[in-house]
């Protein structure tokens, strides 16, 4: 049984990862805030072949919960070779540039946690030697865009983070998947205009994840042609990229 | 996309819906109550699969259930599953079938979702032996504006256990349903064809070999010569003793834009049907499928409705009592002949005397015809013809696939509709019912 930890559980990617899992016969450890969204989560899966499926509910800016958190999972299934942080929050930019207060808050949701969370499994992970640790981060990490830059530079450094966390866990065999997903439907994006064209579905996403956990990879961008389209983006001149309203 | 505007499968008609996206069951009630107040009435929308008015709101605002799509529960011994109203029965299939376990009646796509597929009282090509969707229905979870959370079944809130089947998402929000499987062996499909020349030979068979398997359904030549009316091609199949258990999910081909015109005209229709005779064989030979080639041949094609342009198709599905089948059923071919308003889908089926739950269920002993056309302005004298015939027959029209019957025929053919008003959640109002009861 492949024992698996989830945090942000109830995100709509997570769910669409989990159910792979599921069907392979996983076990896992569900966290999340909503113990109704945990509970109907942990039903789904069970029927669709999870093994075990336990659940506990966290608010990720409780920072000194993390770590109580992560130890009774890991106890519970009696180990954890795959550890996903899923969770996360889509700002409002235009309301982040009036109040200071939502930025910096939105910023802990999306970086200073993730970054919390990591060190946490991090050591978990060293002691054992193996394991996988992924995270869901995205493409607006890759460039900050006037429309989209406090979710961006909280996802750009979570991005780094994991560069170094990489190199460091590399020797312990441990895999640190940064997981670059570009538009996906969910109710996250819900009510955004995005090009229909570019939109991926959830259940799509989430097989190239589950693949690229398995098969260690370090930066995965979903679907894989964000690769060439964030290149793009990055490579613009700044001189024109100010005009843009990217 | 997760937002935005939603239409009926038909396109038919062409009035968009807005969809308010719903992910959670226990978030339901407070946006039903808060659409309530924006909106005054509202209608559940699973996947649109409806072809005309009965997915639409009176308000042109629904409520959106297909993300609500979890298991809940499944017993594997005795072959039950509950999943939330948005699962797809496809969704349910994957998961069941490699424990052995097949929806006992299942429409001819899988797309439909658990709550639409009871709204409906849906029914397949197995109707002579298992009767409609409802009957498997062992319980489901209906929330309402006025009472809230509620648990039916045949015992527990029997009225609304039997108005809510067939009833067409008007009693309440279905959140959840327990349904009862049946095993199979085999996930493949052992079948035969046979050609048959008219209407006459078409009831022989039927009458012959239906009652010896377990999917029956024929396809008529709509566009055949006048001296060929009714010619077409019986299928049965059953279910392989034995063999793999295995999901198919192909998805070959997909129509990726709406045509401004329709592709489906007399000239393509000609073509189509002589394909039909093409391939199929005179004799009774024994073929092997899988079973979504059997069971959803249209599913392959994604948006197939497209086809049929911008102006959408138009379905005709009636039922005819038994005692008036074969002289109706011909008055009606020879209608749509004379018309040369060809429907590259016509299939005829007998349907069997098992009595649903439902009040509004469609089904009644008798034969069914189901005819797809494109929308044209043409069209309306050849349907109301048709109308006549089968008011004269005592038969009815299938609401899932109606944009146009007339109020009066509705409730003389359905006359337990008002039991059904009586029964409806205040704050659900679709524009089908609208139109029928008033």
């Amino acid at each position: 049984m492949k024992k698996i930890l989830i945090i942000g559980a109830t995100s709509t990617i997570a769910i669409a990862c989990a159910r792979l899992w599921a069907d392979q016969g996983a076990g896992f450890f569900l966290v999340g805030r909503c113990p109704e969204k945990l509970d109907a989560v942990a039903s789904d899966l069970a029927v669709r072949g999870a093994l075990v499926v336990h659940t506990a509910t966290l608010d990720v800016s409780d920072l000194a919960a993390h770590s109580r958190t992560v130890e009774a999972g890991i106890e519970l299934l009696g180990g954890c070779e795959v550890a996903l942080i899923a969770h996360g929050t889509l700002p409002n930019q235009a309301a982040c540039e009036q109040d200071a207060q939502l930025a910096a808050r939105e910023f802990t949701t999306n970086a200073t946690s993730t970054i919390a969370l990591l060190t946490v499994l991090a050591t978990y992970f060293e002691r054992e030697g193996e394991g996988s640790i992924a995270v869901i981060t995205s493409v607006a990490g890759d460039r900050g865009r006037s429309t989209n830059y406090v979710y961006g530079s909280a996802k750009a450094s979570v991005s780094t983070f994991c560069d170094g966390l990489r190199a460091r866990l590399f020797t312990a065999g441990v895999s640190v998947t940064d997981i670059r997903p570009g538009f996906v439907a969910t109710p996250m994006t819900e009510g955004l205009n995005m090009p229909a064209f570019l939109v991926s579905r959830p259940s799509a996403v989430a097989k190239r994840i589950v693949a690229g956990i398995a098969s260690r990879e370090s930066v995965l961008y979903v679907p894989a042609y964000w690769i060439l389209i964030m290149a793009i983006v990055r490579n613009i001149p700044a001189s024109i990229f100010n005009r843009m309203k990217l | 996309m997760s937002t935005g505007v939603v239409r009926s499968w038909g396109n038919n008609p062409a009035v968009g819906q807005v969809a308010l996206p719903c992910y959670w069951r226990h978030e339901l009630s407070e946006k039903l109550a808060k659409a309530q107040d924006e909106f005054g009435t509202i209608l559940p929308y699973g996947n649109g699969l409806s072809y005309g008015d009965s997915c639409l709101a009176a308000s042109d605002h629904v409520l959106r259930i297909r993300p609500i799509n979890r298991f809940m529960n499944a017993d594997w011994v005795n072959g039950i599953v509950k999943a939330e109203a948005g699962t797809t029965l496809g969704e349910i299939l994957a998961i069941t079938i490699p424990h052995g376990w097949f929806l006992p009646v299942t429409p001819g796509t899988k797309h439909v979702t658990l709550g639409g597929a009871i709204a409906n009282d849906v029914h397949g090509k197995n109707h002579h032996r298992r009767g409609t969707f409802g009957r498997y229905v062992r319980s489901f979870g209906l929330l309402r504006s006025d009472r809230g959370h509620l648990n039916c079944s045949a015992s527990e809130q029997p009225d609304l256990y039997a108005a809510t089947i067939g009833g067409l998402g008007l009693t309440g929000i279905i959140e959840w349903a327990e349904i009862q499987l049946e095993p199979i062996r085999s996930s493949r499909i052992d079948h035969l064809k046979l050609r048959f020349r008219n209407l006459d030979e078409f009831f022989e068979i039927s009458h012959e070999l239906d009652h010896l398997h377990e999917f029956c359904v024929s396809w008529f030549d709509c566009a055949a010569p006048m001296k060929s009316l009714g010619r077409g091609v019986y299928i049965a199949g059953d279910f392989a003793p034995q063999g793999t258990l295995n999901v198919q999910t192909s998805r070959a081909l997909s129509v990726p834009f709406t045509p401004t015109v329709s592709l489906i005209n007399p000239l393509t229709l000609r073509a189509l049907s002589s394909l039909y005779s093409i391939r199929a064989p005179l004799s009774r030979r024994l073929n092997q499928v899988d079973y979504d080639r059997f069971l959803y041949p249209l599913d392959r094609i994604t948006h197939w409705n497209r086809v049929y342009g911008r102006d959408g198709l138009q379905q005709y599905q009636c039922v005819i009592p038994r005692a008036q089948a074969r002289p109706a059923l011909k008055s009606m071919l020879s209608a749509i002949a004379k018309s040369r308003m060809g429907s590259p889908l016509a299939v005829i089926k007998q349907f069997g005397t098992a009595q649903s739950p439902g009040l509004l269920s469609f089904p009644v002993p008798g034969t069914t015809l189901a005819l797809d056309f494109p929308h044209t302005g043409r069209l309306e004298n050849l349907l109301s013809r048709l109308d006549g015939i089968v008011r004269e027959a005592g038969g009815r029209l299938y609401p899932a696939k109606d944009a146009r019957m007339c109020g009066e025929d509705f409730r003389r053919a359905y006359p337990a509709w008002e039991r059904l008003d009586a029964l409806r959640d205040p704050a659900l109002l679709s524009r089908f019912w609208q139109r029928v009861t008033r």
